[in-house]
């Protein structure tokens, strides 16, 4: 049967034609606009003159910058491969359980990754408020000076890690999950036949099985937190926002409190670079290693 | 073979670690339950310096007074209206485009293919600079529309929808085809039907980070009647003064319609985000 080559053509690019729309208004544009605002010293709103690469290099001398840029590296320090890792841990127990059992588990290791951040944000405000939140109890019985966690530098990033960790965790736990459904049975059989100890078969086994899922995992933390803004923003009211910053947040500064558009598009354009070159960096490193399998 | 004390052995650390993996379940989800406790208690109960794990008077006058003193009410309106709207429009133009990407031959397809790839690695937070000036050139800050256009982006429909095109079997189209069935039909009578089950499971986790989005719902509005809940909630805490269990309440309302969402289609939700994962990598 021949099929009318220009009629298809005409279909197809009316049902594209709604999503070729948003995306051009809302995804290109915006994307170039970001590159040539960088290089202007624009206000928040409208276009200012081209200044070069100026607002890059005062990114540089910029100790906020470096305050962003250094805060951002630490959190990703402390959430990525510790939540992970969590994550694995919960798999592995949720995944002995059977049935409706295992649904319940899972469901109350998963309802946090549903809520929004603001509700995840008020609920640990109150668990860790200074005067009367129930982790302060916990505090006082294990002889523990009480900490005003959000307003103190030192304890404001690992909090909002662990707090972050307790968050995602959910969405980890259900990708480690398929994993695990997804080794056969038969290779636990043959390793209980060749009576391995639980040890030997896990780092044996289930470790090296894992691995590709675990890289996944990794990833998507990996980008997901070098877009940490929210729960930063959030904690960080009525505390020290500036030993506080991060990447986006340093971005959402400039734009919207000293309505320094170029510079926080230059910001901006660093995030997105590194954001790409993570992405493309994780793309090579897994054809690679499918290549060797 | 196993000796029978090694075998018993194995048991006894296989109860030990359920027995852990119940107990860290539960620890987990206190925060949560502690946090709905405590929205239930008056508030001179909330404060009291021991730790009590269920309300010695019950109360909820505290959701009485966040749903009447405050502008939940109108929040809500705002969340369901501009989240229904970004579900309706997303899982629409990416089920179309998606369609179209599979099964059509068009010029072009094999760039359009490849700018959505890419466009998945964009981090949409480095565009809010942008989104700002461009919706406030059309006169969209503080309005519906305003918080609805930016979030309109999410590759990873397409690319699933993609997927689960090419997987139809080709006879369907030949057999339509040969019925002279238009394109429209082919669509709607075969690929939309049989696709139900991932349209649904897209339109739930559309809406729940729809429902969920901080960042640019928190930039496109200032005013207070035009916030959506989840916004609101965290803008008004000085309207309550202290009321901690005030606060509280209206954060169990946020984030009540998508705790209710995931507990109602759970399976729905997991096999969506999975699916939105796998491609990820």
């Amino acid at each position: 049967m021949l099929r009318n080559k220009r009629n298809e053509a005409i279909v197809a690019l009316l049902l594209i034609a709604p999503f070729v729309a948003i995306y051009g208004l809302i995804f290109v544009y915006p994307t170039i606009r970001l590159f040539i605002t960088s290089f202007q010293n624009a206000p928040l709103i409208g276009s200012g003159e081209f200044v070069g690469f100026d607002n890059y290099t005062r990114l540089w001398g910029d100790r906020r910058f470096n305050t962003a840029f250094w805060n951002t590296a630490y959190f990703v320090a402390i959430t990525v491969i510790p939540g992970a890792l969590v994550a694995f841990a919960i798999a592995l127990g949720v995944s002995r359980l059977k049935g409706r059992l295992q649904a319940l588990v899972l469901a109350l290791f998963f309802l946090p990754y549903i809520l929004p951040v603001s509700v995840v944000y008020l609920i640990w405000d109150w668990t860790l408020n200074f005067q009367f939140g129930i982790a302060m109890y916990v505090f006082d019985m294990l002889g523990v000076d009480r900490v005003p966690v959000f307003k103190s530098t030192v304890w404001f990033m690992p909090a909002v890690g662990v707090i972050t960790i307790w968050w995602t965790a959910g969405f980890s736990i259900l990708l480690f999950l398929a994993g695990l459904r997804s080794i056969p049975v038969e290779i636990y059989e043959a390793a209980a036949l060749d009576n391995a100890s639980r040890l030997t078969t896990f780092r044996q086994l289930t470790w090296p099985l894992m691995w590709p899922v675990t890289a996944l995992v990794l990833t998507i933390q990996l980008i997901l937190q070098l877009k940490i803004f929210d729960q930063v923003y959030l904690f960080s009211v009525g505390g020290r926002p500036n030993d506080n910053l991060v990447l986006v947040y340093y971005v959402f500064q400039r734009a919207f409190q000293y309505d320094q558009g170029g510079r926080a598009a230059a910001a901006a354009v660093v995030l997105f670079i590194l954001v790409i070159v993570v992405s493309v960096l994780n793309f090579q490193l897994t054809r690679l290693s499918k290549g060797r399998a | 073979m196993m000796t029978a004390t090694t075998a018993k052995r194995l048991n006894l650390v296989g109860l030990v670690i359920t027995l852990l993996t119940i107990l860290v379940a539960i620890l987990w989800a206190f925060p949560l339950y502690w946090g709905v406790i405590s929205s239930l208690k008056p508030e001179d109960e909330v404060v009291r310096r021991y730790i009590e794990l269920w309300p010695e008077n019950l109360t909820f006058s505290h959701y009485y007074a966040a749903l009447t003193q405050t502008q939940i009410g109108i929040w809500y309106v705002n969340s369901i209206v501009t989240a229904v709207a970004i579900t309706v429009l997303t899982v629409g133009s990416s089920l179309f485009c998606g369609y179209a990407i599979s099964q059509l031959e068009f010029p072009f397809r094999r760039v359009l293919w490849w700018l959505i790839l890419a466009s998945f690695m964009v981090p949409m937070q480095v565009l809010i600079v942008n989104h700002f000036e461009l919706m406030a050139r059309f006169g969209l800050i503080n309005t519906w529309a305003g918080i609805v256009l930016p979030q309109l982006i999410h590759p990873v429909v397409i690319i699933v929808y993609k997927q689960f095109f090419d997987n139809v079997p080709k006879d369907f189209r030949e057999a339509a085809a040969m019925d002279n069935a238009s394109e429209w039909r082919i669509l709607t009578r075969i690929y939309m039907p049989m696709n139900w089950g991932v349209t649904t499971a897209l339109a739930i986790v559309t809406f729940i980070w729809s429902w969920n989005a901080f960042l640019w719902p928190f930039l496109a509005v200032t005013k207070t009647e035009m916030m959506t809940i989840t916004v609101g909630i965290t803008q008004v805490n000085d309207a309550f003064g202290v009321y901690y269990a005030r606060e509280l309440s209206a954060a169990v309302l946020a984030g009540l319609p998508v705790a209710v969402a995931y507990l109602i289609f759970q399976r729905k939700v997991t096999e969506a985000i999975t699916l939105s994962a796998g491609i990820k990598g």
